[in-house]
């Protein structure tokens, strides 16, 4: 549920959060990226940095140039306006995934925890539209929601110690990519041929909070082509708008 | 155009390159870095001529040594590690002229936990998304995105100031003691924690543990109670807040921290106090005390009038 007013909470002498609603819900997330983008459009001085979470959006300010009390009334007028003003399009990206063997290794257990087949795991997992809550955790770690509940799955007793950038995994209720190369105690269903963060382009992430994405399947000798592209620089990202 | 400047003999537990951090990319998961002590970070390279934001050397704890592979001016700041030039004793807190050869050594930490070493003409790596800082968990930044180790060689960029030897006020050079009160602004999740658990923080004398890193420090003493638990919705992570976990235990979070997470954060660590936090060891006590936003502002306010003190004097 979206609140009635917002609630600014204390992030010390300089940041504040603005809390705009008391749920993972798409309609609150959608309104922390539309404050967002309305606060970066207002080019309000002494604003240093926005992060948007899954309700909320913390902003850094420099407190010499703005005082907590002045931001907090801009916000409340900007969020006035929210309705009428003019935002970007959200975007759906398509990351492409081999699925199962060594690209999944979990991908067995996942079907047979939920009593399907590994293909049907993979046709629901690539069937779904999942939102980009928020990015955290790690350099271009993407928290989604969407996923099914038919194919939730248990983190595994023992986390693995180490696995592959662009890993593809089931938490819970959860399903996520690995950006880079971590300890990990999701189930790994697939694995991206993309490399989501690259810190030398701008802005680094091709993922970013607000928008949606896919999974599509690819086998292991498309997954070679693209990875070469990838690493050629030539890759297209299928992308599109939506309204 | 920028030279040879260091050879790393030793590097010492951790010794990375820093500016004043990356802002910016939270967004995208990645932590500001930066010098944990802004404040002896920013003096170093006033010392030697250099803007307040160029790139410098963070040396944690005792260890490192560097050799100098031709003549330059630098400055040593932030905790005493009885810096040595080939063996004899060496001033910190002033600007320092090295020759071709001369060894520099940290070889004992008298107190604080960080020193700061400013080149003049500063530090010279590409930047990556704006920042020289290092971020050594992802690998960005600074040297190839890790710590300096033994034989690498760092360059300088050519100083534009001619350096004159300067020497920092003595009244404005911080004495580390084992035992500090760090100011703390209540929220963004104060309401979630019972009236004990608020005074329990407030009224407590903590220990840093051994887990005390530029990413947080990890604090022992008596435990913080919750309403009904420590788990919220994700958010993000002011630089400076205390968040406590479920068992109880206060973390202060610092410059490398994860940009997100989903513990309650108790209050904030006001902006003057991080420097101060960033020379505490494991070990050393504190206690946290409740100030208001605007005193808070007066603090900082003061401290940046501070800094263009020292500015004018340095360069009267």
């Amino acid at each position: 549920m979206i609140y009635k007013e917002p609630r600014f909470l204390s992030g010390g002498d300089h940041a504040i959060f603005i809390e705009l609603g008391d749920s993972i819900d798409p309609d609150v997330n959608q309104r922390v990226r539309n404050l967002k983008l309305a606060i970066e459009k207002a080019d309000i001085l002494g604003v240093v940095e926005l992060v948007p979470a899954y309700r909320s959006l913390l902003v850094y300010f420099e407190p010499l140039q703005i005082s907590a009390a002045e931001f907090r009334e801009t916000i409340c007028n900007l969020l006035q306006s929210l309705a009428s003003s003019e935002l970007p399009k959200r975007m759906v990206i398509e990351i492409p995934v081999t699925y199962g063997g060594e690209f999944g290794p979990d991908l067995e257990l996942v079907a047979s925890h939920n009593n399907l087949s590994a293909a049907e795991v993979v046709r629901i997992h690539s069937g779904a539209r999942y939102l980009i809550y928020m990015i955290g955790f790690m350099p271009g770690f993407p928290y989604l929601g969407g996923m099914s509940p038919e194919i939730a799955t248990p983190r595994k007793t023992t986390p693995r110690l180490k696995i592959s950038p662009g890993s593809v995994g089931i938490a819970g209720t959860q399903t996520g990519i690995y950006p880079a190369e971590s300890p990990a105690g999701w189930q790994i269903i697939g694995r991206t041929p993309l490399e989501l963060f690259h810190p030398n382009q701008e802005p680094p992430s091709i993922l970013q909070a607000g928008d949606y994405l896919t999974f599509a399947s690819i086998t292991p000798e498309e997954f070679t082509i693209i990875r070469e592209s990838v690493r050629k620089g030539t890759y297209q990202l299928a992308k599109k708008d939506i309204a | 155009m920028s030279t040879k400047v260091f050879e790393v003999i030793q590097p010492g537990p951790l010794t990375t390159i820093q500016d004043l951090g990356r802002s910016g990319y939270q967004q995208f998961g990645v932590p500001t870095s930066g010098a944990l002590d802004n404040y002896a970070y920013r003096i170093s390279n006033l010392l030697v001529g250099n803007a307040e934001e160029a790139a410098a050397l963070e040396i944690t704890l005792f260890g490192c040594q560097l050799r100098a592979l031709r003549e330059t001016m630098i400055a040593i700041t932030g905790a005493d590690l009885a810096v040595t030039v080939n063996g004899a004793p060496a001033p910190a807190w002033e600007s320092l002229s090295l020759k071709q050869g001369d060894v520099l050594s940290f070889p004992r930490l008298s107190s604080g936990c960080r020193a700061y070493l400013a080149v003049a003409g500063g530090i010279a790596v590409p930047k990556v998304m704006k920042s020289a800082s290092t971020y050594t968990k992802a690998g960005i930044g600074g040297f190839g995105g890790r710590p300096l180790h033994k034989g690498d060689i760092l360059q300088a960029n050519q100083s534009t100031t001619s350096v004159k030897v300067v020497r920092m006020l003595s009244e404005y050079i911080p004495v580390y003691g084992n035992q500090i009160e760090i100011r703390v602004i209540p929220g963004p999740q104060d309401d979630l924690f019972t009236e004990d658990g608020i005074s329990t923080f407030l009224n407590s004398d903590y220990t840093v543990s051994a887990q005390a890193d530029r990413m947080g420090y990890r604090l022992e003493g008596p435990r913080i109670q919750h309403k009904e638990g420590a788990d919220i919705i994700s958010d993000g992570i002011p630089l400076g807040v205390v968040q406590v976990p479920g068992d109880g235990l206060p973390i202060i979070l610092l410059v490398d921290r994860q940009t997100t997470g989903g513990y309650t954060k108790i209050a904030t660590t006001i902006s003057v106090d991080i420097p101060r936090i960033a020379q505490a060891k494991p070990g050393d006590k504190i206690n946290f005390k409740k100030v208001d936003e605007e005193q808070a502002v007066a603090l900082l306010k003061k401290y940046e009038q501070q800094m263009e003190t020292i500015k004018s004097r340095l360069y009267a």
